[in-house]
């Protein structure tokens, strides 16, 4: 499905490009954008790296375990299957912990490694693979730092006024996309 | 409080490991090169989707779909205004960040418009990045229904989100 995505986006570019007779940026701004993948990678290299070293210490001291213990009631619900393995019900806590905290670059390499341990081979993404994935894509975060500090920037007398209105609308999203991929698994 | 979360947290990891005679040092490094063999799984994928975007932002292609959509978004309560960073929301958070912070201070960061910004920049995520770094790191091609309830949950956020700036 990302093979449609890719194409429909180019085709859309491709031709409002035409259509407005701009058809020489295209390709600055293709090698731009490939280019910008590049430097967000490493970028994100050294977090990306600290992270999952602080995740690999957690996990052979046991923390993992320990904190998997904590959310089990409700993920046992939601991902019946990987709650059964410890490591990976305890990385999906971690993962939710840090999405909770408002902390991203430790969130992934969380995610990731319960991911991986949801893994049993093939190519096709299993049902709780597509939950994680929803769940890690509709944000829940306490607080939001980024745009708090994004509005005090620019003025903004109480920059996190705005919570209530961020949670309200973060467990809204969370849910509909929980029951709709409750509900699409039917068909696919 | 922010501000003590990460040191204490790198602190009390290590400490508790320390004390559970786990070698701290080997495993950070370990788990450090997953960390930079993880990135070069995914950059490909990075590169794939940011070449898209770049490519739709530069077409002029963003400002076309927003002038077919505007009838459509007002019909469901949302501002023409912010269609944009709508449009880019699932596809770059550095791009809909600069675009949410260019809507936020030309209309005003405490106008109706500008709180709606801030309010879905706080409460979504970058939709196809993470399906990319997720997928990408396991070696899933078939995605199922991932991208269109990932999509459903964000166009929830965009709707509740233009609602609650004006109610909250």
């Amino acid at each position: 499905m990302m093979g449609i995505v890719w194409c429909i986006m180019l085709l859309l570019s491709v031709m409002a490009a035409i259509f407005q007779g701009n058809l020489g940026v295209l390709t600055p701004s293709a090698l731009e954008g490939a280019a910008s993948a590049v430097t967000l990678c490493i970028s994100l290299a050294g977090a990306l790296c600290l992270w999952s070293g602080v995740a690999k210490v957690m996990e052979q001291a046991g923390l993992i375990e320990k904190l998997g213990r904590l959310l089990r009631p409700i993920f046992r619900r939601l991902f019946p299957k990987a709650s059964q393995n410890k490591t990976a019900l305890g990385y999906l806590t971690a993962n939710i912990s840090a999405n909770l905290l408002g902390l991203g670059n430790a969130a992934t390499p969380m995610g990731i490694a319960a991911i991986r341990q949801m893994y049993s081979g093939g190519t096709s993404a299993s049902d709780e693979m597509c939950l994680l994935i929803v769940m890690n894509s509709a944000s829940i975060q306490l607080l939001p730092t980024t745009v708090a500090a994004v509005r005090s920037s620019l003025g903004a007398a109480a920059p996190f006024d705005v919570l209530p209105a961020v949670w309200l609308t973060s467990v809204c999203s969370v849910c509909m996309g929980i029951a709709a991929a409750k509900l699409l698994r039917r068909w696919f | 409080m922010t501000d003590l979360l990460i040191p204490l947290l790198l602190l009390g990891v290590s400490v508790y490991a320390l004390s559970k005679k786990q070698d701290v040092y080997s495993a950070l490094l370990q788990g450090g090169r997953d960390g930079l063999k993880l990135i070069f799984t995914i950059a490909p994928a990075l590169v794939v989707l940011l070449t898209a975007v770049h490519m739709l932002r530069a077409s002029g292609a963003l400002e076309m779909l927003c002038q077919w959509l505007r009838p459509f978004a007002a019909s469901v309560g949302i501002p023409a205004e912010i269609l944009p960073l709508l449009l880019l929301r699932p596809f770059s958070g550095s791009a809909a960040l600069a675009v949410g912070a260019d809507i936020m201070s030309v209309y005003g960061v405490e106008s109706l418009i500008g709180r709606t910004a801030a309010i879905v920049l706080g409460s979504t995520e970058t939709t196809f990045y993470t399906i990319s770094v997720y997928f990408g790191a396991v070696n899933i091609k078939k995605t199922r229904y991932a991208i269109p309830a990932a999509l459903i949950a964000d166009l929830t956020g965009f709707l509740v989100g233009c609602l609650t700036a004006r109610l909250l």
